[in-house]
């Protein structure tokens, strides 16, 4: 996890708030490292985590967890972790017909209506454990991402009942959290997203946004051809930038090497870190009375 | 002191007014709650409003009025919060937060939530109702506009025709979620339209009054008064409503076509074909078999 971004969101694994819906933008850049970095926050504070993973492999959420200090088979063995691999699972659905309710059983349906089998997975995976002291703390949920069920033909209504259906289980009968990713295109033509995000962003407690620099590809921050997609921060209740410097390429991975111990180029593979900073968009109810 | 209220006249039926600071804020509130019917109120993601319609209800319990709530966003504790117990005994919480689209087949509205809605404003007693909805943005995004208009319009009626003294119904919407068409639907419904925006930090509320048509006492006679006469006498009434339209195809008009005769040299043409012509004395529609 990114101890740049517990402080400004005044949280510790120790100190977590419960019950609340986090919701993580990005426009115009990658921000899977958010999740990556709950996951690993959540796991750390020793929360139940069920991980609905649609876009990537177990593994290389399991490389990438390795370098902000977890392992997620370890997690996985003892039951702190309930991982669904889409991309693995779903081709139970394609190449046969599932015996029972499958939670990716929309991917078979002409017109996916709902996504209540995939909620009742999470509810399953959630559910307090039978008698005796509960081994983990509160449960979370964790999804990577949401935009990508638009692409595979749900509505953006339904996929907005499957997070109220998560919330009212999630955050408010189990008091735990709720993380999920969705991608803001910025495009007008795109109806669908467009209500997926808005609608989120009124359920949601907590808004992070991970942005383009509004400047573009900055040169002197990476100092080569490729873009370098930087994100930046800035936190509207503190209004504080804060910024990481680099001067180039090899101070860049340096400085994130000391910053985020253990990453490698790896890691950076496709996005650089670089020079990086983030949006924090809070949202809080404000008391008009 | 600063101005608290600024009004200004747009247009025949609107009052817009505006309204920013502590001040007079009971008295707007009040003001919104005294003529019934629909209050739309607009907020957006910035500026949320749950806050502004939870103040509407405070104050209608305290002028004694039953609530009722329609809830379907948030749990019933989250909206209870900031409620004194004087004030919880009077909000009827109907609670479509936990299982909205019966998907744990409790059927806690079995015949839907708008009928449910329906149901709310048969009163059991005759003071005044107010129904919120948190929010009409849910509904809308799950029943179609019109039935939903359609559903609107007969809650904000039902004070006309019942001896409830007065029904508001204000409903929550998040502008962002909906097109214009909806948007303008309910806008042309509402009696009171409320719209919550804010600069530095400050929320104001923007209301939208629209004033009662006027409807006039007695009939005005449009052919009254004037310099040439637009009044028929009862024979030239009848000579007008006997007369046979040129174009209309009537009954008459249509034995007359089916008893025409074929013709009997009635009508000839003459033609003087020139040196470019080409006749060809053969009818050419004769392979024709209709």
């Amino acid at each position: 996890m990114f101890p740049e971004l517990n402080n400004l969101l005044n949280i510790t694994p120790d100190k977590v708030e419960q019950g609340k819906l986090t919701l993580l933008c990005d426009a115009k850049t990658d921000g899977s490292f958010l999740v990556h970095h709950f996951l690993s926050f959540f796991l750390k504070a020793k929360c139940k985590v069920c991980f609905v993973a649609l876009v990537q492999s177990f593994s290389h959420y399991n490389i990438v967890g390795q370098k902000l200090g977890v392992s997620l088979t370890t997690a996985w063995e003892r039951g702190q972790l309930v991982f669904l691999e889409a991309l693995k699972t779903s081709l139970d659905i394609f190449f046969q017909t599932p015996a029972g309710p499958h939670p990716l059983q929309f991917l078979r349906e002409a017109s996916a209506r709902n996504l209540q089998p995939l909620y009742a997975f999470v509810q399953e995976a959630l559910k307090p454990e039978d008698g005796g002291e509960a081994t983990w703390r509160h449960p979370v949920l964790l999804v990577d991402d949401l935009s990508v069920l638009l692409s595979l033909g749900v509505r953006a209504v339904a996929v907005l009942d499957f997070i109220h259906y998560c919330r009212a289980t999630v955050c408010t009968e189990l008091k735990g959290n709720l993380v999920a990713l969705v991608h803001d295109s910025g495009d007008a033509a795109d109806e669908e997203n467009d209500l997926l995000v808005s609608g989120l962003s009124h359920q949601s407690h907590l808004i992070l946004r991970a942005e383009g620099l509004a400047t573009g590809f900055c040169k002197d921050v990476h100092g080569q051809a490729s873009p370098s997609r930087v994100i930046g921060v800035r936190a509207a209740c503190v209004h504080s930038h804060m910024w990481i410097q680099n001067t180039g390429l090899a101070d860049s991975t340096q400085v994130h090497r000391k910053k985020a111990k253990g990453n490698t180029q790896k890691y950076c593979h496709g996005f650089s870190l670089g020079d990086f900073s983030f949006i924090l968009l809070g949202y809080f109810a404000f008391m008009f009375l | 002191m600063p101005r608290p209220v600024h009004w200004s006249r747009r247009g025949r039926d609107a009052i817009r007014a505006r309204l920013s600071g502590r001040g007079q804020q009971s008295e707007m509130l009040e003001s919104l709650l005294a003529f019934g019917g629909l209050v739309l109120l607009r907020d957006s993601i910035e500026w949320e409003g749950r806050d502004f319609l939870k103040a509407l209800i405070k104050q209608s319990a305290l002028c004694g009025e039953q609530i009722h709530v329609l809830g379907c966003e948030i749990s019933e504790e989250e909206f209870r919060e900031g409620f004194d117990s004087n004030i919880n005994s009077r909000v009827v919480y109907h609670d479509l937060f936990r299982d909205p689209l019966n998907w744990s087949k409790n059927e806690a509205f079995p015949r839907g939530p708008l009928e449910a809605l329906r149901a709310m404003c048969r009163p059991t007693d005759l003071r005044p109702v107010t129904i919120a909805l948190d929010s009409l943005s849910w509904l809308l995004l799950h029943f179609p506009c019109s039935t939903v208009c359609q559903t609107l319009h007969a809650l904000c009626r039902q004070g006309d025709s019942s001896p409830v003294e007065r029904v508001n119904v204000l409903g929550l919407l998040h502008e962002e979620l909906h097109a214009a068409g909806p948007l303008g639907a309910l806008s042309s419904l509402a009696q009171i339209e409320v719209t919550l925006d804010g600069t530095m930090g400050r929320t104001s509320a923007h209301i939208l009054y629209r004033k009662p048509r006027h409807r006039p006492a007695h009939q005005v006679d449009p052919t009254a008064h004037l310099t040439f006469n637009l009044r028929l006498s009862k024979k030239e009434r009848e000579t007008r409503d006997s007369l046979t339209l040129p174009f209309q195809f009537s009954s008459e008009k249509q034995q007359a076509l089916l008893c025409s005769e074929p013709s009997q040299a009635s009508s000839h043409i003459f033609y003087e074909p020139d040196a470019y012509d080409d006749l060809d004395p053969e009818d050419p529609d004769d392979d024709l078999d209709i």
